[in-house]
């Protein structure tokens, strides 16, 4: 009995020797909340059984642009994982935290799961909206947040714009009224893709909500499948919401192996199976395959790379003080 | 001897009965210097990162005109209604007694302990078309959420406990004898108040006012659920600095603060003067 009881003892004092705990900061933003504490917790399994340490992964949420300020003004975040590229690089032009090739550095632009812009609408479809040109009936209102405040909605903006580009005898300029059009059937823009959802939901206010296809499932899902309906347009854009380790904090902490690890474990199939599992769409084309069905079927995915040149062109293009989102607002 | 004593004195400083002001000034100006002096200066540099061509088209675009005119107009409008009816909630508050009271009295502070956002959250879901309010309003054609009346009655909300609780403490002191000796002169109830109740009142009034004003003008979490913060129209000039924080615009953002800065400043050290006039000119009755 003493001589198991001491076995024991000097079994988990041996163990507490040779494994260490690490902590790793995953700095995020609001709508993956959800996928990181399932993803942390499959991670930290992996790992233990890898290299027989514990990891423990604290998550910190918030709007995408918000976040990026935090991290650039001292949060010691191990890895981001945001809402767009932009918000990505501004650590690397900004706070010179990563180096400004960050985005080649893993598979796939960087981003493991993608979603892209779908519509949200009340049950039965009233107002028979089926595609972007159904935005600007007199008779519709449209509900999506502000691209100035919300970088989720950046995404719903461009998705617009490329829809309009990509009709017959599109151009920069059918675009721009074309977008202008359309938000001038929005009634209010809230900051964030959370209140924006409110609105519509709770408040009633609108037509159709604009929204990532996943946000619009979870909606769904937890709003009740009888109240709303989501809608494919023809065209959308594929999001990407990009992960990146912070290069000088990992360096400081001493954890940039596990950081790396904790990000190509995304595209992983189990990753990719989390990241499904919450509505996000798989890079993996063997998990994609197998989960083709739970998506919305969306003739014409465009990038933001194919269509505007990155992300650092879109945002001086559209979303910078006189961009095109201004002159919408113009006088 | 006494009385050499205190004419030696007379020519020293004047005589403190509790002894540190050296101390005390000293703590008080490292504190201020550290909690707000320091924090402003650099708002006022960052404003200039990005030089003065920069500084004056930021603050001069039109929209940040719009925004800052809804900012100050709203928490105006706002601090008067304050003004009005929180010196009838504080009166009723101080000079009567009713069942729950007590209760009414720490629901006051109710906008104090909130977070913002949920008041505005509440606010909306009240207001909003389809809310217990505004399905009220809709068929009037009166609009609430998503317009700048919207705004003033978020801003209304959380300047409420400024007003009483301002005025509670002055009314307390006000003796009740003071009307009445009014009433026994031949005064009539509106000449009581007027030149005998509000003139007493009206420093604390002041104070209230600049205080919900001040906090209106500043306020951002419960605003941006109910103003629908449409450009050129519902939008309030804290959302424009969280709009050009979003584009790491930091110049930008601290170019329109310091504007608010000194408008507020400018009308704190307004109010502050006339307050003192005020209340030297009660003092000299």
């Amino acid at each position: 009995m003493v001589a198991g009881a001491l076995l024991m003892l000097g079994l988990a004092a041996g163990s507490s020797s040779r494994a260490a705990t690490v902590k790793l900061l995953n700095v995020s933003y609001d709508p993956t909340r959800e996928l990181y504490e399932e993803y942390n917790k499959a991670f930290a399994v992996y790992w233990k059984s890898k290299t027989g340490d514990t990891v423990i992964v604290n998550q910190s949420h918030g709007g995408s642009g918000k976040q990026a300020r935090s991290v650039i003004d001292g949060l010691e975040a191990d890895v981001v994982t945001l809402a767009l590229a932009y918000d990505i690089d501004a650590l690397a032009t900004q706070g010179g935290l990563i180096p400004p090739n960050w985005q080649k550095r893993l598979p796939s632009n960087s981003t493991p799961y993608t979603s892209t812009i779908v519509f949200l609408v009340r049950k039965g479809n009233a107002k028979n909206i089926h595609d972007w040109g159904d935005l600007v009936r007199p008779d519709v209102q449209v509900i999506t947040p502000s691209p100035k405040t919300s970088g989720g909605a950046r995404w719903n903006y461009l998705a617009a714009w490329a829809w309009a580009l990509k009709q017959p005898g599109g151009s920069d300029a059918s675009a721009e009224a074309f977008v202008k059009k359309l938000y001038h059937n929005v009634p209010v823009l809230d900051s964030g893709a959370r209140g924006a959802t409110v609105t519509f939901v709770e408040r009633g206010i609108g037509d159709v909500l604009l929204a990532w296809e996943n946000e619009a499932y979870l909606a769904v899902k937890e709003l009740g499948p009888n109240k709303f309906d989501i809608v494919a347009p023809s065209i959308s854009i594929i999001a990407e919401p990009p992960v990146s380790i912070v290069d000088q904090n990992v360096d400081e902490h001493g954890t940039r192996k596990v950081a790396e690890e904790y990000l190509t474990y995304l595209y992983s199939p189990q990753g990719q199976e989390i990241a499904v599992k919450h509505f996000y769409r798989p890079r993996d084309p063997a998990v994609a395959a197998k989960y083709a069905g739970q998506f919305q079927n969306i003739p014409l995915l465009l990038t933001v790379d194919a269509v505007f040149g990155g992300w650092t062109k879109a945002q001086a293009t559209h979303f910078a003080d006189h961009g095109t989102f201004d002159r919408i607002y113009g006088r | 001897m006494a009385t050499t004593a205190s004419v030696a004195l007379k020519g020293r400083k004047p005589r403190v009965i509790l002894p540190g002001f050296g101390l005390t000034l000293g703590y008080t100006m490292l504190y201020l210097s550290l909690l707000v002096l320091i924090p402003l200066c650099a708002v006022f540099i960052r404003s200039l990162s990005g030089g003065w061509g920069h500084f004056w088209e930021v603050v001069t675009a039109p929209r940040v005109l719009a925004s800052l005119r809804l900012s100050f107009g709203a928490s105006l409008i706002a601090a008067l209604i304050n003004v009005l009816f929180g010196l009838i909630v504080s009166w009723v508050l101080v000079r009567y007694t009713f069942p729950f009271k007590r209760f009414i009295d720490a629901m006051v502070d109710l906008p104090f302990a909130l977070p913002t956002a949920v008041a505005g959250i509440a606010l909306t879901a009240l207001y909003a078309p389809n809310g217990w309010i505004g399905a009220w309003l809709a068929p009037m054609g009166i609009h609430v959420a998503f317009t700048p009346l919207g705004i003033v009655v978020a801003l209304t909300f959380i300047g409420l406990p400024f007003v009483v609780r301002t005025l509670q403490p002055v009314l307390e002191e006000l003796d009740k004898e003071v009307e009445q000796a009014a009433a026994s002169l031949g005064a009539s109830a509106v000449q009581a108040f007027c030149r005998v109740i509000f003139p007493a009142l009206w420093p604390a009034l002041l104070t209230g006012f600049a205080l919900a004003f001040a906090r209106a003008v500043g306020e951002y979490g419960s605003v941006i659920f109910i103003a629908g913060n449409m450009p050129m129209r519902s939008e309030i000039a804290p959302l424009l600095i969280v709009s050009k924080l979003e584009q790491y615009d930091y110049a930008g953002a601290t170019a329109i603060a310091v504007v608010m800065l000194v408008l507020s400043f400018a009308l704190m050290f307004g109010i502050n003067a006339l307050q003192n006039w005020a209340s030297t000119r009660h003092g000299e009755r």
